[in-house]
């Protein structure tokens, strides 16, 4: 198991374990992190599983296409560290990142 | 004190239980939903879900957030009657339950076939966990698929069987796919990028009836020709479910009528999502939509009148589909749009189509390019209409700057 801490749009903070393999969007969604609603399931279409990537920045795998465009063009405002958490694969070199949660 | 009481925990239902939370409702919420699975994403399950044996549902909230939240989410149980004389529900599990407020979520069902055949072992529709499971169990003895319908549902599921190796045909009446839900330039690019992964399309063809032996489907037969096949998936649209509703008496026109604040015809009764139309902000014209956009963004203004803000529903539509390797977004309704601008990539492949009426731009469709699609968004919630050379050129850049200038 990978450990990864949120920081939700209330300023708390909370580990949770994630597997790999799966999304750290739907890691953070089943343990229930508030500010994260991935409307559309991680389909990189919607934009809600937006955060911003406090540390381990480094060990993310690059930005596709699709993430940065629905990223830059979204009305969220975007940072250098944003990224779409469903488009991140959890993989043991993610251990003890931190995303804070953009919401909405 | 009996609060909101939800039928449905689809998109909807699950999303106006969380929002009635957060817009500071503090009485009763219980959701009732017929679906026995925790509330889950329904786009996978044409897409993601039948690709991998033992992938996992995707809860839309994980279950701890209805304990923490106080919702009384009952699932596997139908509401089987309103009594709206005495604001009471019967409940399936033979007991019952009062409302304050109603609120039904009941989404649509598959259209059923109407030529034989459609019972044999084999004739799949999808539209629940409960279907996709089904499906995707079928899946390793399958080789040869038929789709029946030229919609999102069937196309997605037929570009990711083929994808899997099956040989897979679509079989449509209409002379071309995806009928009224997408433009007929877009619909040429999906049949090309499916003919391409080796899906035969046969559009323009008439359905007579499913065959089979001992049970089984053993193929599709069309005027004079049979396809074979040991699997047939039947995507011809989904209807809205509103039986609870005509048998309690409310006002029905394409599903559940209501107003613009999601207002049955009884005061105490609102309806959202697929199973619901409603009036256009702008024209007043009645629509029901079928999309995750409608039902989560209904839910979220509902939430809202329900707390004490009266809010009409009044957003941009948006929808996507994942054809194999193709993202098709919609922004807009294209009904009643009555000319259109293409954008097209370097290599001449159609890239975006930008729909005008009266000159204002009412919709907006895109291949693979996603920014494009968010910004237009924005500009239909605006409404902004960009000059007609930045539309044709599509890039999102400049179409961008048009439009921060233009805000300013
Ligand atoms: C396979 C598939 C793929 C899709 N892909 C996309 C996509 O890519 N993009 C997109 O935008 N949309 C997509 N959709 C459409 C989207 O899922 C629906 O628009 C959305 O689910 C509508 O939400 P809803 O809450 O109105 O209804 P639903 O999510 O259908 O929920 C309705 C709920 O009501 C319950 N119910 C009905 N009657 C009763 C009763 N009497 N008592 C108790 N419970 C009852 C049902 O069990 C169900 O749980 C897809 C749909 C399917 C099936
Ligand atoms: S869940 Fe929709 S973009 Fe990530």
């Amino acid at each position: 198991m990978v450990k990864l801490t949120f920081i939700e749009p209330s300023g708390n903070r909370r580990e949770i374990e994630a597997a790999p393999g799966q999304s750290v969007m739907v890691a953070a969604t089943t343990a229930g992190i508030a500010g994260i609603e991935a409307e559309c399931g991680g389909s990189c279409v919607c934009a809600t599983c937006h955060c911003r990537v406090v540390e381990g920045g480094a060990a993310l795998p690059e930005m596709e296409e699709a993430e940065r465009d629905t990223l830059e063009f979204t009305s969220d405002a975007m940072g250098e560290t944003s990224r779409l958490t469903c488009q991140i694969e959890v993989s043991e070199a993610l251990d003890g990142a931190v995303f804070e949660v953009v919401g909405h | 004190m009996a609060g909101i009481v939800i039928i449905g925990a689809g998109h909807g239902g699950t999303q106006l239980a969380v929002s009635l939370r957060e817009e500071g409702y503090e009485g009763p919420v219980t959701v009732i939903s017929a679906d026995p699975d925790h509330p889950y994403h329904k786009p996978p399950l044409s897409k993601s879900f039948m690709k991998t044996p033992d992938a996992a549902l995707q809860p839309l909230r994980a279950p701890q957030v209805f304990a923490d939240q106080d919702i009384d989410l009952r699932l596997g149980v139908r509401v089987e009657t309103v009594d709206r004389a005495n604001k009471r529900l019967t409940l399936s599990d033979g007991t019952s339950c009062s409302y304050d407020k109603l609120v039904l979520a009941t989404g649509t069902e598959a259209r059923k076939l109407t030529v034989p055949g459609g019972d044999l072992r084999g004739v799949f529709t999808l539209r629940t966990a409960e279907d996709a499971r089904a499906l995707r169990a079928a899946l390793p003895e399958a080789t040869q698929v038929v789709v029946i319908g030229g919609g999102f549902i069937g196309l997605e599921a037929a570009a990711m069987l083929a994808g899997r190796g099956l040989s897979v045909s679509v079989v449509e009446l209409a002379p071309r796919l995806l009928g009224r839900a997408a433009s007929a330039g877009i619909a040429f690019e999906v049949e090309t990028i499916l003919t391409g992964m080796g899906v035969q399309v046969r559009t323009g063809t008439e359905l007579c009836d499913i065959v089979g032996g001992q049970g089984q489907v053993t193929g599709v037969r069309i005027a004079d020709e049979t396809l074979p096949a040991d699997l047939v998936i039947v995507g011809i649209g989904a209807l809205p479910v509103d039986d609870l509703a005509r048998a309690a008496g409310l006002e029905i026109d394409n599903g559940i009528a209501v107003n613009a604040v999601l207002q049955s015809s009884d005061p105490e009764i609102y309806a959202l999502g697929d199973c619901a139309s409603f009036p256009d902000p702008e024209s007043g014209e009645r629509r029901r939509l079928e999309s995750v956009q409608n039902a989560t963004d209904q839910a979220r203004a509902l939430a809202k009148t329900l707390a004490g803000r009266v809010t009409p529903y009044a957003a941009v539509p948006w929808f996507w589909s994942d054809i194999g390797a193709m993202k098709l977004q919609i922004a807009g309704l294209l009904q009643g749009a009555e000319n259109s601008i293409e954008s097209r990539t370097p290599e001449g492949r159609l890239k975006s189509v930008y729909h005008l009426k009266a000159g204002r731009l009412v919709a907006v469709e895109t291949i693979n390019s996603a920014g494009e699609h968010m910004l237009a968004r924005q500009m239909l919630a605006a409404g902004f209409t960009p000059e007609a050379d930045l539309m044709r050129g599509g890039d999102p850049r400049q179409l961008k700057a048009a439009f921060v200038a233009a805000q300013s």
